[in-house]
């Protein structure tokens, strides 16, 4: 009898208890992961089966009775253009900004302040990113007198990418060890060749997930588009076009899976298999390479 | 940081390499304080262009809900109503589902590579485009709940959040695609915080004889507090301002309801909605609303990283 006290008792109240609440949370654990699964295998056969030549090359019809829906070939290109030009206007600001807040802020009430901002400017709804550049580009045509344009869209963006890119870049940098720093101060270096030729190099792989993680983020992004860049059924041709309404994948989804006709919810279908695959697919590469440098780190 | 700032002081420069320098660091200085310019823009843009609604109804714009542009009469009641019980209740299913998936993570109940790969399946939900979401919600998920709200309304009909007929698209559903989008957020944060816990209080409580649920409730999730709370009140920003998926799934309607079986409004809904097609002082009006929004996401956020200086860990 007293033996059997040093054993492990089933119905012993502590241990009922333990195996409930350790189903409990694996429960919990099976019911997150389920959405993911749905959502992928639903897109991976509905936008699968949409999946033609001829989705890459043509316009879209507009909406109506006709069952050939067209092609997405516009919002493709049109989501490449606003995403390229929000990366123009967010990582030279983003990483030049992180750079000051690495390298050069010793923790004064400034870069506190910066650093504040760039949290609260990260949790801005990015609804408001879209309201705000329509208030400032579009409705006063400061562009040349265009009203809604895919520059005005990729601007919207690049509000959104700006604090991912800093934080990413401030915390890349914060990890070179200051060994390198004195090393490179050692052989008569400047602070801007150490900061050009020694750190930035050595944070490149960090910075350079993040920034891309944040890329692909604002790919999908939609609700700053909606009544910026607007949407556009027609080829993107010339450099001119950025200064008027361009279409995009996010927003083709938008607008065409609220139509009543099935050829244009297809549409939206294979819209979301593109986006969907291709930012997966950027997500699962960054995290191979990260677990890969993790391993391999130098120093 | 310091240190190093005066090691690169105390060298002597030419002239040219010194201008460079100096060039360089205020070049970037520039840069790094376009965030607070671009911040305060917003702030300020909005404001000013709300200015009109603001002059026009005054605080009466938060409690009335009359949204008719072809009155002219505009008040936002059930869009700020409509914004508040769809992002706290969708936190709070969210809450426990990713506090348990985040302790089933950093636990040991199953092989670590299970666990990492759950790890990536939740963390992966987040890189799904919120617009995707809502297609989904749209041709899958309401169909499937279909049926349920029928039940639900014909056995609860009588509780006011279910009192409505369930025709197609509602706030409920809104509610759930939210908890979809929230799980990431507050599973990641979560396990973040529970695996700073440091071993010793673990060895510790485990040495005085407690189970291992005993261990986490008592011991593990309170010294995670600080941090699940932070990554909490940062869920709840973004389910106040997102506006995809909600836009596509709650139906869009600007009559008041009490019921979540009935279509509803957001904030940001209704910019999404309504701003492309607005003139004249409807357009104040949803910089108005716009304006609201922002200044709720701006102090759950201003709130979370004063929850994070103020109850950080300090094993």
């Amino acid at each position: 009898m007293i033996m059997n006290s040093l054993y492990y008792q089933k119905k012993l109240s502590r241990n009922v208890g333990d195996k409930f609440f350790t189903s409990l949370s694996v429960f919990c654990a099976l019911i997150a992961i389920l959405p993911l699964i749905f959502v992928v295998t639903y897109i991976l056969i509905k936008g699968g089966a949409q999946i033609t030549p001829e989705l890459f090359t043509l316009e879209p019809n507009p909406p109506g009775d006709d069952l050939d829906a067209g092609g997405i070939n516009p919002a493709l290109i049109g989501t490449l253009v606003i995403t390229t030009i929000a990366s123009i206007i967010a990582i030279p600001v983003g990483v030049g900004g992180g750079i000051y807040l690495a390298e050069y802020s010793n923790g004064g009430p400034f870069s506190k302040f910066i650093r504040f901002g760039v949290n609260v400017l990260a949790g801005v709804p990015s609804i408001i990113a879209g309201v705000f550049i329509y208030a400032l580009i579009v409705s006063t045509k400061i562009l040349f007198g265009s009203m809604y344009s895919g520059f005005a869209g990729g601007m919207a963006l690049s509000i959104l990418m700006l604090p991912t890119v800093i934080k990413t870049t401030d915390e890349g940098l914060k990890l070179v060890p200051n060994e390198l720093r004195y090393a490179s101060l050692g052989i008569g270096a400047s602070m801007y060749t150490t900061i050009l030729k020694i750190t930035l190099p050595t944070a490149f792989r960090s910075i350079a997930t993040g920034v891309v993680l944040g890329i692909a983020r604002a790919a999908g992004e939609t609700a700053p588009l909606i009544f910026t860049a607007l949407f556009s059924y027609y080829y993107i041709v010339g450099f001119e076009d950025l200064f008027y309404e361009m279409g995009s994948l996010a927003v083709l989804i938008y607008n065409f899976a609220l139509e009543p006709y099935d050829a244009q919810n297809k549409l939206a279908w294979a819209a979301s298999f593109i986006l969907v695959i291709s930012i997966l697919t950027v997500n699962i590469f960054s995290r191979i390479f990260a677990a890969f440098t993790e391993k391999t780190k130098r120093v | 940081m310091e240190e190093k700032l005066t090691l690169f002081k105390n060298r002597k420069r030419f002239g040219i390499e010194k201008n460079i320098d100096l060039i360089f660091k205020n070049t970037t200085l520039a840069l790094s304080s376009i965030v607070a310019i671009v911040l305060f823009g917003i702030i300020l843009v909005v404001f000013f262009q709300s200015f009109e609604s603001f002059s026009r109804y005054g605080l009466n714009f938060l409690v009335t809900s009359e949204w008719n542009p072809v009155k002219d009469e505009y008040g936002a009641f059930t869009a700020i109503y409509g914004t508040l019980v769809t992002s706290l209740l969708s936190l709070l299913i969210t809450i426990p589902l990713g506090v348990g998936t985040a302790i089933f993570i950093t636990e040991d109940f199953v092989p670590k590579f299970v666990r990492e790969i759950v790890g990536s399946f939740v963390e992966l939900l987040a890189a799904i485009p919120s617009v995707v979401l809502g297609l989904w919600a749209i041709f899958v998920m309401e169909p499937f709940f279909r049926e349920f709200f029928v039940f639900l309304h014909k056995f609860f009909g009588w509780i006011p959040l279910f009192s409505a007929e369930p025709a197609g698209r509602n706030s409920l559903l809104a509610i759930i695609i939210l908890v979809v989008m929230l799980l990431p957020i507050v599973t990641s944060i979560a396990r973040d915080s529970l695996n700073q816990v440091p071993k010793k209080l673990r060895n510790a409580s485990y040495g005085i004889g407690a189970s291992r649920w005993k261990t986490i409730f008592s011991v593990i999730l309170p010294a995670a507090l600080s941090g699940i709370m932070a990554g909490v009140l940062l869920a709840l920003g973004r389910a106040m301002g997102e506006t995809m998926a909600v836009t596509m799934i709650i139906g869009n309607s600007n009559v008041f309801s009490w019921s979540l079986l009935s279509p509803g409004y957001t904030i940001s809904s209704m910019l999404a909605n309504q701003f492309g097609e607005a003139d004249g002082s409807q357009v104040s009006s949803l910089f108005y609303a716009a304006f609201v929004l922002m200044i709720l996401s701006l102090v759950v956020n201003i709130f979370a990283q004063w929850l994070v200086k103020k109850f950080s860990l300090k094993y």
